[in-house]
């Protein structure tokens, strides 16, 4: 009798031991991977992938209109982020209708000249596609490309040509 | 400029192939030949004359350091030390003392004269067998004095091509861009000098971006893209005239422009809503010409020496390859299967190569493959690096190269390199500020 109560007792603290010892477990899980997270953001910048999220570089055409949108190395697809944004100056340019735009396409300096160049038109015309899929007129915007002549950021790191892929939509008038 | 210089090519003796020296370009230059270049002789007389308009104390003395330098770069001769010569330049013009020559080691000699005639610039010079006692070629020209250096760059293609049997590439020019200022306010020039660095001149002013600046076959013309008034396109410069037009009337960017083997057309990408193809414009009649028609990227075309081929750069498998296709557009064949992304191509004169620019696992590579894209060859690896350019015997390339920016933001530059086609002496090209896209001349003077 006084064996099992003993033995409930110690059932029960043990259960409780291991509950604790769970729970901290996971606390600690969530730690870690908590600090991993802070770390990682920390050491790439703001980058998911290769495509720059920070905010350093970006420029508003007006309160809450960032003015440029961002891309993965070698490609023109424009990222959830970059259509919101892109949502938001077409809703801006509707307001704004007497307004025209250059859409402004760019590369990193890791890519020979003559390809960057194709390729930064290649940008601003999948940001100028989508603006006119949301009701701005062609006739309201112009392309140019600089590939990768005109960086925003000097640096050679990651982050630096994450910030330099990218499409900048520029007040014309 | 270029109608000013008279040249009088006037055979003393008329050269044989005796079979003596001999210097194999084809393999890495191990063992360059050593050479002794003597300073050309000059009379008083035409010492001080010259000293007079070219400001230059002994004119003899400096196109045999032109000479030398030339020989030196090549990589595949060894210049000797003048401190060593025995011989007095004007004795050994006459008839070399072999054995003294033999003392020091040279193989081959170069002497020669200068001589004010009539306010002309006369030079002869003869090239020897030191080991055979023996004379291999004599030549006396005749030109303005100004053209100095020309002289000294014309003498070293005539012995390159009595030594290696190939033409020489040395009375040549490169244009090319020169840079200035910050790398995110970069301020670009057309730039144009000798293929030795002398008589840098800048073209243009910087007032606006201009990029990728290539001759036409006689070295006159130049196109290149520029962004004036913030339009990207392709112009036409006439190097003498400073004359410069736009060239066609495209609704887009227009760029990546090459001339064709012929000098009559243009070709070149043009870029419409997101899409670049290859176009050819005429420049007599003005007729454009569509030559690829492919929703993805094609830039980059370069012409086969017959005119018959293009090589271009697209990306329609999906990266940047190197494809060939008929210089009508048909044909069109992937020639680059090795591993990472190719750029740049273009078409050696000899017409058996094409040079490239490659990038694999964060570096980029200068490198050769023959027109089939078989037995591709790398010759340099490095941070950052493009734009090949081929001398015009089609044995040494130009290229650019860039050099990191460093967490302070510093330590960029842009400067310009050769390289053999062996793989073998590379070499930075000294330019007065900082350099890309360059482009070779063809031989001045042939």
């Amino acid at each position: 009798m006084k064996k099992l109560v003993l033995r409930n007792i110690d059932q029960g603290a043990l259960m409780k031991l291991n509950k604790i010892l769970k729970n901290t477990f996971l606390v600690l899980l969530a730690c870690l991977v908590l600090s991993a997270c802070a770390t990682s953001k920390k050491s790439t910048g703001q980058m998911q992938g290769d495509v720059y999220t920070g905010t350093d570089t970006v420029e508003y055409l007006a309160s809450g209109v960032p003015d440029r949108v961002f891309f993965a190395t070698n490609e023109s697809v424009l990222t959830t982020a970059s259509r919101e944004t892109l949502r938001k100056q077409a809703a801006w340019l509707r307001k704004n209708s007497d307004i025209t735009i250059v859409l402004e396409g760019h590369a990193d300096e890791r890519g020979t000249r003559e390809y960057n160049l194709a390729l930064g038109e290649r940008r601003a015309n999948a940001a100028k596609d989508y603006l006119m899929t949301y009701g701005i007129s062609s006739n309201r915007i112009s392309v140019l490309s600089y590939g990768k002549e005109r960086p925003v950021d000097s640096g050679s790191n990651p982050l630096a040509w994450s910030k330099n892929r990218r499409s900048v939509t520029v007040k014309a008038n | 400029m270029r109608n000013l210089i008279i040249l009088f090519l006037i055979f003393i003796i008329p050269t044989k192939a005796l079979g003596l020296i001999e210097v194999d370009i084809t393999r890495g230059n191990l063992n360059p030949l050593p050479i002794a270049v003597s300073p050309l002789s000059i009379d008083d007389e035409s010492k001080k004359s010259f000293e007079k308009t070219l400001k230059k104390k002994d004119i003899g003395s400096e196109i045999s350091k032109v000479i030398e330098k030339n020989l030196k770069t090549s990589g595949l001769f060894n210049p000797l030390d003048k401190n060593a010569f025995l011989q007095a330049p004007d004795i050994a013009h006459l008839k070399p003392r072999f054995e003294d020559w033999n003392l020091i080691k040279a193989q081959a000699l170069i002497t020669g004269k200068v001589k004010n005639v009539d306010d002309k610039l006369r030079v002869e010079f003869r090239l020897w067998d030191v080991l055979a006692g023996k004379e291999m070629m004599a030549l006396a020209f005749t030109t303005v004095p100004n053209n100095w250096r020309r002289v000294g760059h014309i003498i070293t293609d005539k012995v390159y091509e009595r030594l290696t049997g190939e033409k020489g590439y040395f009375d040549t020019r490169i244009i090319y861009v020169a840079e200035e200022g910050p790398k995110t306010k970069r301020i670009k020039k057309l730039a144009i000098m000798d293929q030795d660095g002398a008589n840098n001149k800048f073209l243009t002013l910087g007032n606006e971006l201009v990029l990728t600046p290539r001759f036409n076959p006689t070295s006159q013309m130049v196109t290149y893209l520029s962004y004036f008034r913030n339009l990207p396109r392709v112009y036409l410069l006439d190097i003498e005239t400073g004359i410069q037009e736009v060239v066609g009337d495209f609704p887009g960017m227009t760029f990546a422009p090459r001339f064709s083997p012929d000098g009559k057309k243009i070709i070149m990408s043009f870029a419409k809503d997101g899409n670049s193809d290859i176009y050819t414009m005429d420049l007599e009649n003005r007729i454009v010409e569509k030559i690829t028609n492919h929703p993805s990227i094609d830039t980059s075309p370069s012409y086969s020496p017959d005119g018959k081929f293009i090589c271009f750069n697209s990306d329609r498998s999906g990266y940047q390859q190197i494809y060939v296709m008929k210089s009508d557009g048909s044909n069109v064949k992937r020639i680059s299967f090795g591993n990472g992304l190719y750029g740049t191509p273009v078409w050696s004169p000899r017409g058996d190569l094409i040079a490239f620019t490659k990038l694999h696992k964060g570096k980029f590579y200068i490198g050769v493959m023959r027109t089939d894209g078989s037995g591709e060859r790398l010759l340099t690896e490095n941070f950052y690096q493009e734009a090949p350019s081929w001398s015009p015997n089609g044995r040494v390339l130009i290229f650019y190269r860039e050099t990191k920016t460093d967490d302070k933001g510093e330590g960029f530059s842009a400067k310009l390199w050769s390289i053999d086609l062996t793989g073998y002496n590379e070499r930075l090209v000294d330019t007065p500020t900082d350099a890309s896209d360059p482009s070779w001349s063809s031989l001045l003077s042939n």
